[in-house]
């Protein structure tokens, strides 16, 4: 291994300016990841051919593939750059912002429209209060597994970057959407607006906008099984529809 | 007269608590974060929460909760926060549980509970090993819920930089920055809640996420702010090495029955599977036979560093011990612990459950934080009707989460944490409305000029930043600054090192303004909130030195080798009765609540009683 790496960097000064590229050197050190780049950056913001840079701005914050923060494209591949191990990267490495939001600066990028789509589904159970009621509802351990499963989503966006329905200017909620719609619809309070969920993906951007072409669970760092959800919410949307037409 | 105004900065447990209460009640809310709340740091929390549910026919009751949480803090805590919060921890957990969070189930589908240390019970309610992104999912989900129906407004990408103060010295509000375009405005609140988290960057690498900077709490200690026992700093006793950040290993590891040994042999280099049961020295359950690997972090922490720095058997000679899990089947580690596989693998490149990891203490927690106030009914509850109840010496502002003080003393247990910020949120929410209701006049009537010039300190702050372009690399400083801490002011402590820090620590705020900023645009200018970041933390690296070189005796995670005094085993022999003696002394000396006020020259460090009216101090043994 080399003593030093090479990075080549996709920057943006703001908002609607031109991108362009820079390339910066760092020294290596053994189990570095991309954040320590970028914070090697940060300490000595000097390009290949040494010109004096701002630093690349990016974010971050749990450093352990938790929070979902730092998602950036890294060689292609979309990723989180905190568990994108150095060792196991081809060089040069080449770091870009995500590609289906808009950028705010070089690797940072807005992705409050995934949040607007948890509000479309009603992403929490309508509890009555916070006073004390007692437990829950008994659950069985291979439920609580299933529900698990899903409740790691750390809207990262890994999924609705990969997938190609969702574009920058379209309305679809997007993968990570609906796998919580199918998280709250089996939680045994949530499902009681289960109905309303299913309404609410019956709509523009809703759930008829998947072409299920899988690209969502091969990014998904956290492995969550988003094509089993959507084929079990088709399901129940269909079953919805007619139920909607019968009861008009 | 107007509708009452609040703010809340933070969005982990401890503020969307806080949010919920206050929306709850049909109060307007603007809730402020330096990340969608949704990243906040509570996410990292893996092991659990705690709560006295017994579900396992062990007789465990809040009252032995309790017990645990004062004995575990060595006495520091005042006690009447610890005894309402631990009461009130098994209905904390049921109403998570109704949230929808996905806790672990026992076979008959009852909420499953495990160990945790500094206790004998099986406490710790948890949703795999990523507990605090459970709980702070569905914390997040019900204000979104409150979001949509337009109780409560988002600032996400804010960050606080200081209060606003009226001409009593209350708070009438904050000065917020929008990150991505370095606007700074003010806005007006009749009470504000700062949940900011806890310090670990103070420390460069520890095992918190790089947004806990305790930036704001600096800033408010620099505005007046009593800050309470800043040297309390939790070393935990068990994270993975890294040039990045230390990553943890939860306690709830050991918990789940990993164990902690090394070579019997100094340097012993076989692969750790060739090495046989009696070649291994398992030196937590040797010393602790009664509470094993599972005796409080403190000590764990301790006896680590013990065994490699001063007895030499670290792993290959350097600083490492294993934490065992490979005796452990399987299916059990993925059904408990699969958050925490799961970084050891990725981060570490080898699988846990067949190699033991390598693991050695880092910088984890606060137990210190913004000094508050409370009142006490007589049987040694919160008085629920009291609007002191979790503020600052600032009248309207409020600490709640890791950047408060109260719960914890000299030492946290383990998954209290996550209790004593949704806790904390439950009685917080409620107090502000208490203290609003009394309150003359609201933020509407206050004169402009309060917030026009509260603004404009921080905006010629700002402008001053970003003029800076010395020669100084404030990264680089930061990183310095940490490393410096991490060797002088973690488990060991010498008073020598911690005078010699003080004239560091000044010099490092002459060389913060030899800084160059590094980059004067305005969009997303991370390096300009770095240079405000690296300013409040070099102030309370400050509060934390002082704190650890005044206070001359060992208590939780406080360690001065120099003052250590041995407990003799036997409880009857006169050895003990002298130890007692002197443990009384010295006891009396220091059960107090160290306190620092911002001034010119630095931190000016005086003392408070403690309420220790319920559980009598006593000196603590695990073994
Ligand atoms: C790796 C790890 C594991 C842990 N595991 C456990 C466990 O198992 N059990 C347990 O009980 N405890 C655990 N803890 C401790 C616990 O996670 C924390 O103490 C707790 O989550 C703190 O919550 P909080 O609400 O106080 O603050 P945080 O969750 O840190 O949130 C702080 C909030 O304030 C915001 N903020 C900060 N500064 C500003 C500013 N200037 N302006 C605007 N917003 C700001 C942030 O954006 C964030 O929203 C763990 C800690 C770590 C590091
Ligand atoms: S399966 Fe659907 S949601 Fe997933 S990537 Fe394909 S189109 Fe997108
Ligand atoms: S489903 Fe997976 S890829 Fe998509 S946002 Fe959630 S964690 Fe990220
Ligand atoms: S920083 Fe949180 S996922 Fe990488």
């Amino acid at each position: 291994m080399s003593s030093t790496i090479e990075v080549h960097i996709k920057r943006q000064k703001e908002a609607g300016k031109q991108p362009y590229w820079e390339k910066f050197r760092v020294p290596y050190q053994a189990s570095m990841n991309v954040i320590t780049i970028l914070q090697e950056i940060q300490r000595n913001p000097v390009t290949t051919s040494g010109e004096k840079v701002a630093p690349v701005a990016w974010d971050c914050s749990c450093l352990e593939e938790v929070c979902g923060a730092c998602t950036m494209v890294i060689n292609g591949h979309v990723r989180q750059s905190c568990s994108a191990l150095v060792d196991k990267l081809e060089q040069p490495i080449v770091l870009e912002p995500m590609r289906k939001f808009p950028v705010v600066r070089d690797l940072v990028v807005n992705r409050q429209r995934m949040f607007e789509s948890l509000k479309k589904i009603q992403a929490w159970t309508a509890i009555d209060g916070t006073y004390d009621l007692g437990p829950a509802e008994k659950q069985a351990p291979q439920h609580q597994h299933e529900l698990y499963l899903f409740a790691r989503c750390m809207t990262c966006g890994c999924c609705v970057d990969a997938c190609p329905q969702y574009t920058r200017e379209g309305d679809f909620v997007g993968p990570a959407a609906l796998g919580q719609a199918y998280l709250f619809n089996n939680n045994k309070s949530a499902r009681f607006q289960a109905e309303e969920r299913l309404n609410a993906l019956m709509g523009e951007g809703g759930i008829q906008d998947c072409g299920n072409a899988q690209n969502c669970v091969r990014v998904c760092p956290k492995d969550i099984p988003l094509t089993r959800a959507i084929a079990k919410l088709n399901g129940a949307t269909m079953a919805q529809f007619f139920k909607n037409l019968l009861f008009k | 007269m107007a509708q009452s105004r609040f703010i809340v900065v933070g969005g982990g447990l401890a503020g969307l608590m806080t949010v919920i209460k206050l929306a709850e009640a049909g109060n307007q809310v603007d809730l402020f974060s330096v990340v969608p709340v949704k990243r906040s740091h509570s996410v990292c929390a893996q092991g659990g929460i705690n709560g006295a549910v017994n579900t396992k026919g062990e007789g465990d009751s809040p009252e032995t909760h309790f017990y645990d949480t004062v004995k575990g803090g060595d006495f520091l805590a005042h006690q009447p926060f610890c005894k309402d919060m631990c009461y009130q921890g098994p209905a904390i957990i049921y109403l998570m549980d109704r949230m929808g969070v996905p806790f672990n189930r026992t076979n008959e589908g009852l909420l499953d509970f495990r160990r945790f240390g500094g206790t004998l019970y099986n406490r710790t309610a948890f949703a795999g090993a990523t507990t605090g992104q459970q709980l702070l999912y569905a914390l997040d989900e019900q204000v979104r819920r409150f979001e949509a129906d337009g109780l409560v407004n988002k600032y996400e990408r804010y960050e606080f930089l200081g209060v606003v103060k009226d001409s009593n010295g209350s708070c009438r509000g904050i000065v917020a920055v929008d990150m991505d375009t370095l606007e700074i405005k003010s806005f007006k609140a009749d009470a504000v809640a700062l949940a900011t988290g806890g310090p670990g960057l103070v420390y460069g690498r520890s095992t918190n996420s790089m947004i806990n900077t305790g930036s704001a709490a600096s800033s408010v200690y620099q505005d007046g702010a009593k800050y309470a026992n800043g040297e309390f700093i939790q070393i935990h006793p068990t994270a993975i090495p890294g040039t990045d950040k230390l990553r943890l290993m939860s306690e709830s590891a050991r918990g789940e029955g990993g164990r902690v040994w090394v070579p019997k042999q100094k340097g012993d280099s076989r692969p750790p599977r060739q090495i046989s049961a009696n070649e291994r020295w398992y030196f937590l359950e040797e010393k602790y036979p009664r509470f094993g690997n599972l005796v409080p972090r403190d000590i764990a922490a301790q006896e680590i560093y013990n065994v490699c720095v001063n007895e030499g058997y670290g792993l290959g000679g350097g600083n490492m011990v294993y934490l065992d899990l490979t005796h452990i089947p399987r299916e059990q580690l993925d059904k408990k612990l699969f958050g925490i596989m799961e970084i050891y693998e990725k981060f570490a490149g080898d699988d846990p459950r067949d190699v033991p990891m390598k693991i050695f203490p880092a910088v984890h927690y606060s137990m210190g934080g913004l000094w508050v106030d409370y009142e006490r009914t007589p049987d040694g509850f919160l008085d629920r009707k009291s609007p002191r109840v979790h503020m600052t010496n600032i009248p309207g502002l409020y600490a709640v989460g890791e950047v408060d003080y109260q719960y914890h003393g000299a030492n946290r247990l383990g998954a209290n944490s996550l209790l004593s910020c949704l806790f904390g949120g439950m009685v917080t929410g409620p107090a502000m409305m208490e203290y609003v209701k009394n309150l003359n006049g609201a933020s509407g009537d206050q004169p402009g000029s309060i917030y026009d010039d509260a603004e404009s300190r921080w905006k010629d702050r700002f402008n001053q930043i970003l003029a800076m372009d010395g020669e100084e690399n404030p990264y680089r400083l930061h990183h310095e600054m940490g490393e410096q801490m991490i060797r002088t002011c973690t488990i060991v402590r010498f008073n020598k090192a911690l005078s010699e820090n003080e004239g560091y620590l000044n010099g490092l705020s002459d060389r913060w303004k030899k800084c160059s900023v590094l980059d004067t645009g305005i969009t997303r200018n991370q390096s300009a909130l770095f240079m405000n970041h690296l300013w409040n933390m070099i102030e309370l690296a400050k509060v934390i030195n002082k704190g650890a070189l005044l206070r001359d005796e060992c208590r939780g995670s406080h360690l001065k080798p120099d003052l250590k005094m041995e407990q003799p085993k036997d409880q009857n022999s006169p050895e003990y009765k002298e130890f007692l003696d002197k443990w009384h002394k010295q006891n009396d000396e220091w059960l107090k609540t160290t306190i620092a006020q911002w001034s010119d020259e630095g931190p000016q460090i005086s003392y408070e009683p403690v309420d220790t009216s319920i559980i009598k101090p006593i000196p603590r043994r695990y073994d």
